[in-house]
């Protein structure tokens, strides 16, 4: 285990064979990267899994024998062979059900994760980078929206929009930013302070220049772990909105519907009630997986928990 | 120490101010509070619309409304209500406790199950009982907290069931009417406080245990901490007086950063448990465009939550010397 | 400061290997090292880093993770330590073995001042009221030289320099007048300019107590000041141990050699600073032969097949030094080298020119230089 050596100095490899050593020297970034997360046996297994539900979802949904809301003579059926997931109690067969809501709530929560790292890792650089007055007021901005209770608001907001898919992610995602642009901000203040982009500055090169060439490459490991997470995030968020009641609104379909019209059946079908929490968790819990498996293949030593 | 103290909190004033105007202009999109009597049917005379509109403010522009607002507040009039014979502010007040009770009881106990299984898992890293913690804790990030919530309430149904007597109460956070007795009572809302704090603590314990974990992993691998047994420190005295103390110490930022979000959680949870507390107060506003009453709750909501991130800036001033003179 | 043998053994360390399990195999960071320190001696252990010498140092206070395997005995005026049980450790851990570590700037507790921490290591060994050991503590901060001392010590360590803050660590070090202080590379993270005051404030902690002292560092110049003897180590191993003047002036391994050619010498401003090409060799699957062989200029077919013995060598002068060990195929070729002359960038031809009479013709051709 790698911290079994943090008692000696670093070592850095060299292989005996001078050959050898530079082959190591030119290996990647990004090949290191991508073999280290080949290693993580969590972020693997929860990938393939999470591959294995997308293509159930949008491969094997659409050609369902039944649709999302179709209605089937059988009511109140048990999970079995022609309904795998069973009836409600108008027949609607909770396999379509499922892999429908499943749609919707990966949309929303990947349109949440795109839009709000989009905006929250401009936000929080653009404060790092420049520093002073402008990550004052910046930050400021982004602390006051945290100090909400994210999903009073979106319950707020949600209600007034109406049920649609796009705008729920919208309104999640609109919240969502200030937490990425925090992560932003520090990976942007601890790269500021790295010697590459003092010698950068050094040189003469531009402001957008060091954004571009030096900035983004370096903060990708740490964006791209905040996406997963933010992925895992909105799905929850996503699904209690619509559990409340706030979220996306018959005819569409979500997880947290389906939980909801569910609670009051819980003895009587309870299928209904386990299936979309259980797609909800098993979501949610891969790509959490994934998230670690990225934090370690990126950096190794970080040690630092999600909040 | 007094000088840090005394900024912190001054600090706080302008924040809890902006806090409040953006507050209320996030009241005035959460929809049209007259939506409800447009919907009527037949609708009603235009004169009504016009008076009903009046009384809300609604004629007045955004800045103007917002100061009366806040002005009505310190004084403990939180604005007119889409029902007139609601007052907000009575309506808070008496629904604040019943969900601080529980949110209070809920952090009291994710924060003691969080420190203690993060401190054994540190320190028995890579253990089974380490991995399994690891797993139960990715589970319950990924668990959404009302299925988690609805599970525990039918557990308690199906437990009184095979009992055959009421033991758990699965719903309101009191029985109406109230037992006679002092201790009754006590007894009879900590029994309908069971499985809320547990639905609402998992919640945070999840997260929490994560962090000590890894917090007391940094200290333990910490020079100091090998200079403390190098000193020949017993192993108790190290773990705790070196190892945990400093490991602790950031957890009270993260336990009042978490604060919005147990909110939110209390306003699912009061949900699913059918208590009448702060959330349930939410829910119903917002489905009644009742904007001054949903703009009064995310007042008090964020007034909660910037308090108690100034108790925690003062605590982590006493906690850590090197806050103190920054 | 010479090689008298100044008093009995207090320390002997023999056939100690540390490994470590890790991903990519078991990393041997330790492969065999054996040496012994009398009572009031200095022995400085020299070396890159990853060569092993702090993880000696941590094997000796037992306080390496118990992920590592270590074998080996450590005799302490006695008793084996690394068959002693914990609670025996902690008794001889700060009373009779102290350590002092790298970093100044994070061996001590953020939260507890200085006083306290002094304090506390009195406390864990002597059955002192608070105030006596509070007494304790501004004493020995007046030792180590730190100014003020009823003042500074209610400071905490932020409020301390990186200089000052390595003195509080010595004074936690001599709290208890140990017989052994192990100094682990106790200059390196500072500036310069103190760390020659810190050097004086450990040997002024070392004649206040009367310890003798393991001194480990890459710096050669912190060496040749305080030390009786040197061990070099290389890949996890002793490779030359000999008194400070049989290192200094007649070493016997190219490793050796190399080090001192990397040290900036003020006595000859001429010469040109040689540096010893690539780096250490990874411990993990660690090739057959001499672990210098990809660096060393006089490499030869022997090199790299068999692993040299760590043997006694005759000096220059024909006198066989006193317990001058390397371990070198070559090390007879070295008498009198210096470093320009076998570390160059043309190989090792230029040897051939200073009339050094080659052993192994395989040896000289420029095949191992790059």
């Amino acid at each position: 285990m790698p911290d079994a050596i943090d008692t000696t100095h670093p070592r850095p490899a060299a292989p005996a064979d001078p050959d050898r050593e530079f082959t190591v020297e030119e290996r990647s970034q990004a090949q290191l990267v991508l073999r280290r997360f080949l290693q993580h046996r969590a972020a693997m297994v929860s990938l393939v899994v999470l591959v294995l539900l997308v293509l159930l979802a949008y491969v094997v949904g659409p050609l369902w024998r039944y649709d999302v809301g179709q209605i089937t003579p059988d009511n109140s059926a048990p999970p079995s062979l022609a309904h795998p997931f069973g009836t409600d109690a108008v027949g609607k067969d909770q396999f379509a059900q499922v892999l429908g809501g499943t749609r919707t709530s990966l949309q929303v929560s990947v349109m949440v994760a795109l839009l709000a790292t989009f905006v929250g890792t401009l936000w929080g650089s653009i404060a790092g980078y420049f520093g002073g007055w402008v990550d004052t007021i910046m930050m400021r901005i982004a602390d006051l929206v945290l100090t909400l209770p994210l999903i009073a608001v979106a319950a707020m907001l949600a209600h007034n929009l109406g049920g649609t898919w796009y705008l729920i992610g919208l309104v999640i995602a609109g919240l969502y930013w200030a937490y990425v642009s925090r992560v932003a901000r520090g990976v942007v203040l601890s790269l500021r302070e790295k010697e590459f982009i003092e010698a950068a500055r050094a040189l003469g090169a531009s402001n957008t220049r060091i954004i571009v060439r030096h900035l983004v490459p370096n903060a990708l490991g740490s964006i791209l772990v905040n996406l997963t997470i933010l992925v895992a995030l909105a799905i929850l968020l996503e699904t209690a909105l619509s559990y409340l009641g706030f979220g996306v609104q018959v005819p569409d379909t979500s997880l947290g519907l389906l939980v909801n019209e569910a609670q009051t059946a819980l003895t009587t079908r309870p299928w209904l009630f386990y299936f979309p929490g259980l797609f909800i968790i098993i979501i949610a819990l891969t790509i959490n997986f994934i998230g670690d498996g990225l934090r370690d293949a990126f950096d190794p030593q970080q040690t630092k928990v999600r909040q | 120490m007094l000088l840090y103290a005394v900024r912190r909190i001054v600090i706080s004033i302008p924040i809890l101010l902006v806090s409040s105007f953006i507050v209320f202009w996030l009241g005035t999109l959460s929809g049209n509070p007259l939506t409800p009597l447009l919907l009527r049917n037949p609708p009603p005379p235009q004169s009504v619309l016009d008076a009903e509109a009046a009384r809300l403010h609604l004629d007045e522009p955004l800045v103007p409304r917002y100061l009366a607002w806040l002005g009505g507040v310190f004084r403990g009039d939180f604005g007119p209500s889409v029902i007139a014979t609601q007052d907000i502010g009575e309506e808070l007040a008496t629904r604040f406790w019943v969900t601080m009770r529980l949110i209070i009881v809920a952090m009291i106990v994710a924060l003691v199950l969080a420190v203690l299984v993060g401190v054994y898992t540190a320190v028995k890293q890579y253990s089974k009982s380490d991995y399994a913690a690891t797993f139960i804790g990715f589970l319950f990030l990924a668990m959404p907290s009302f299925w988690l919530a609805i599970l525990l309430k039918q557990g308690g149904i199906d437990f009184n069931t095979i009992v055959g007597d009421q033991v758990i109460y699965t719903i309101g956070a009191s029985s109406i009417p109230p037992p006679d007795g002092l201790l009754a009572r006590v007894a009879d809302v900590a029994g309908h406080m069971v499985l809320p704090t547990i639905a609402l603590a998992l919640i945070s314990y999840a997260a929490w245990s994560r962090f000590t974990r890894a917090s007391m992993l940094e200290t333990l691998n910490s020079d100091y901490v090998r200079l403390a047994r190098a000193k020949g420190l017993p192993r108790r005295t190290v773990m705790f007086r070196h190892a945990l103390r400093t490991a602790l110490i950031p957890l009270t930022t993260v336990t009042a950063l978490d604060m919005a979000t147990i909110l939110g959680g209390a306003v699912i949870t009061e949900t699913v448990f059918q208590w009448r507390g702060l959330g349930d107060f939410l829910i119903e506003s917002i489905r009644q465009f009742d904007t001054y009453a949903v703009t009064s709750w995310l007042l008090i909501s964020a007034t909660i939550v910037i308090v108690l991130n100034l108790v925690a800036d003062l605590l982590y001033g006493v906690l850590d010397p090197r806050i103190r003179y920054a | 400061m010479t090689d008298q043998q100044t008093g009995p053994e207090i320390l002997r360390v023999s056939g100690l290997t540390v490994t470590f399990p890790s991903g990519d195999g078991p990393v041997r960071a330790v492969r065999g090292v054996d040496y012994t320190l009398h009572r009031g001696e200095v022995l400085g252990i020299v070396g890159e880093s990853g060569s092993g010498k702090s993880v000696t140092s941590l094997a000796v206070m037992g306080l390496l993770p118990p992920t590592a395997q270590v074998e080996g005995t450590i005799r302490f005026d006695g008793v084996d330590l690394l068959a002693a049980s914990e609670d025996e450790l902690t008794r001889v851990r700060g009373e009779r073995i102290a350590m002092i570590f790298q970093d100044p700037m994070t061996s001590l507790n953020p939260v507890y001042t200085v006083g306290y921490q002094i304090a506390e290591a009195v406390l864990a060994h002597r059955d002192v009221s608070k105030a006596a050991a509070r007494e304790r503590a501004i004493e020995l901060l007046g030792t180590v030289r730190i100014p003020n001392p009823d003042q500074r010590v209610d400071s905490y360590p932020h409020e301390l320099s990186g200089g000052m803050r390595q003195r509080v660590v010595i004074a936690i070090a001599m709290a208890n007048d140990p017989d052994v202080i192990i100094a682990d590379e106790p200059t390196t993270a500072l500036d310069v300019t103190v760390q020659a005051q810190v050097m004086e404030a450990l040997a002024a902690a070392q004649r206040a107590t009367g310890a003798a002292m393991v001194l480990i560092t890459h710096d050669l110049g912190v060496i040749a000041g305080q030390a009786d003897r040197v061990m070099v180590m290389y890949a996890g191993k002793p490779v030359e141990v000999g008194g400070v003047e049989d290192i200094f002036y007649t070493p016997r391994m190219p490793y050796t050699l190399g080090l001192l050619g990397s040290l900036p010498r003020l006595d000859r401003p001429a010469e040109r600073l040689t540096p010893i090409p690539g780096s250490p060799p990874s411990v993990v699957n660690m090739p057959p032969g001499c672990p210098f062989t990809p660096r060393c200029p006089l490499s030869s077919e022997v090199c790299r097949e068999v692993e040299p013995e760590l043997v006694g060598v005759e000096d220059a002068a024909g006198t066989s030094g006193d317990g001058h060990r390397a371990a070198c195929h070559h090390s007879s070729q070295l008498a009198g080298a210096a470093a320009g002359e076998v570390f160059d960038a043309g190989g090792g031809e230029d040897l051939t020119g200073h009339g050094a009479a080659p052993a192994d013709p395989t040896a000289l051709t420029g095949e191992a230089g790059r």
